[in-house]
């Protein structure tokens, strides 16, 4: 897809310690990863080196479906970086994924900026790949699944 | 022994530099905390060699030993500093000087907060770097990035399980306004504000427009906090701590919005501590001044603190509700963050001393108890609970 933002944003890299790492090699491959504990079976997000349930270190990143609900959302009209200066509205949602205990993803709402958002929607994954980049990236954002 | 903070520290002096529009001071930020800290003891009528301690938050870069030298004091024992960003440590600041004071770590402590600007730039700004790394790799890129943003979700969310409508968010901005207009330290002074003009302002993020936002304000505030035993010797009638809390419930701090409890002001494990310490309730709370970094935070807040239930925002939350000297529940007196000056919340603490001396521009008939609630939705936040001599 092209890209929802105007281009100039501070573009994402991995951690220089290497904790999220393995999410960035999966979405420029469009598979969606979050941390699952081996130990007990807890999915956490975001990122972190131990699991907040029983402080095991075994954390491995799965893979959970692209689809997920909206869980809260906003539209932004102030810009509050040069980038946006002429970008006009955008949607941010937050997207829960209910079977995966609750964790949730932030990203954009694709299509009409001034549309009315539904908390509870379901949503798919859609892949936005910025190679070309420095450094070169992959933005997940979701676009409303068509009931 | 009963572990306490309650009636054994009282407020006895209090200063503030003029506020100023963001960038415009003339002063530098450490000479503002010094205008604010020298304000204060002449209030309390002490020599400023006197002061022992000095509390802040939210990494407020004035040092303590800059201080010291810069004021002469003889003998500096206690230097803290409350970790979060925000305005969240604003009650935890006098936490920690009431403690340090009625342990016998310190005598006389000075709580302070600067911010200048012009010098050293905005909150309200997305990050100009290149690259972006960390939990901000996984929001930055699809613009949340400001603290309103930060913010909004959360407060949508809340607004959207309980059916609050934006009149609620609308009255809490009034209110400040209101407040603002008979108090001319206010930077709002003289600019009022109607329902028109609320409405008719440009959105910043949905659901908040540009009145539902603080300003960023340059200049200084400071109290001083000394033990019960010496409250008396002082100019002032003295105001007592009765309770001063902060906290953070379960994973507040879960990067990527992650809280499980999210549509939160993240006071609901800090309140029944802050009553508790208190021994009081929401029913003996006269007045409330309640850090509005934006108006969602306030509508969370009330609700937290037990002034009215999640289902009924939209029948307490009214102007009329919200002002002084009659409304139910008059809040924000001097105008707050909104319409004062953004000092971090700290300006909250003043008026809150201001109330129960008699001294508001906005002044609450027989104020014995005010509350002041600091820094919500950012984590750890902070509460406190003032009282008058009729308290202990």
């Amino acid at each position: 897809m092209s890209a929802y933002l105007n281009p100039g944003l501070p573009k994402p890299a991995p951690a220089p310690d290497g904790l999220d790492a393995p999410y960035w090699e999966a979405v420029a491959e469009e598979r969606l990863v979050m941390q699952h504990c081996r130990a007990c079976g807890t999915w956490q997000w975001g990122p972190e080196w131990i699991c907040h349930n029983c402080c095991s270190e075994d954390l491995a990143f799965d893979e959970v479906p692209l689809t997920g609900r909206i869980y809260s959302y906003e539209r932004v009209w102030h810009p509050v970086h040069p980038a946006l200066n002429e970008q006009g509205p955008y949607i941010v949602v937050l997207v829960e994924f209910p079977d995966h205990d609750g964790a949730r993803m932030v990203g954009n709402l694709v299509g009409d900026p001034r549309q009315a958002v539904v908390i509870g929607a379901p949503v798919r994954a859609v892949f936005e790949h910025h190679p070309d980049d420095d450094p070169p990236h992959t933005l997940v954002q979701w676009e409303v699944v068509d009931s | 022994m009963n572990r306490t903070l309650r009636g054994a520290t009282a407020v006895v002096g209090v200063g503030e530099t003029t506020y100023y529009k963001r960038g415009q001071s003339p002063d530098a930020e450490f000479n503002l905390a010094l205008k604010a800290i020298l304000a204060a003891c002449q209030d309390a009528g002490i020599s400023p060699k006197d002061v022992d301690g000095f509390a802040s938050f939210s990494n407020d870069r004035s040092d303590p030993s800059r201080l010291a030298n810069a004021l002469g004091i003889h003998d500096l024992r206690f230097s803290n500093m409350q970790w979060g960003g925000g305005g969240g440590g604003g009650s935890a600041a006098i936490a920690h000087a009431a403690a340090a004071v009625a342990t016998g770590l310190a005598e006389c402590v000075v709580v302070f907060r600067a911010l200048a600007q012009g010098q050293f730039g905005r909150f309200g700004q997305g990050p100009r770097s290149n690259v972006v790394s960390g939990a901000g790799a996984f929001t930055v890129p699809y613009g949340l990035m400001s603290p309103a943003q930060s913010f909004a979700m959360k407060v949508r969310r809340f607004m959207h399980d309980h059916g609050v409508e934006q009149s609620a968010l609308r009255a809490i901005s009034l209110a400040s306004y209101h407040h603002a207009q008979t108090n001319p330290r206010a930077v709002m002074y003289g600019r009022p504000l109607d329902e028109a003009k609320y409405d008719a302002s440009r959105w910043i993020v949905e659901p908040f427009h540009l009145f539902d936002c603080c300003q960023e304000n340059d200049g200084a505030a400071a109290m001083i906090v000394v033990p019960a035993e010496r409250a008396k010797d002082f100019d002032h009638p003295p105001v007592y701590v009765l309770s001063a809390v902060t906290g953070s419930h379960y994973r507040a701090g879960a990067s990527v919005h992650n809280t499980p409890d999210y549509a939160t002001s993240n006071f609901k494990t800090c309140v029944p501590r802050l009553y508790g310490m208190a021994a009081c309730g929401p029913d003996d709370v006269d007045v409330l001044q309640c850090y509005e970094n934006f108006t969602g935070g306030v509508l969370m807040s009330i609700v937290e603190h037990g002034f009215c239930e999640p289902d009924e925002c939209n029948e307490f939350l009214t102007k009329e509700n919200l002002i002084a000297p009659d409304g139910a529940l008059p809040t924000n007196t001097s105008g707050g963050n909104l319409a004062e000056c953004y000092m971090h919340g700290l300006e909250l603490n003043i008026e809150a001393v201001r109330q129960i001396r008699r001294t508001s521009p906005n002044q609450v008939e027989d104020v014995d108890v005010a509350m002041v609630v600091s820094g919500p939705m950012v984590t750890p936040v902070s509460s406190s609970i003032y009282g008058s001599e009729a308290t202990v």
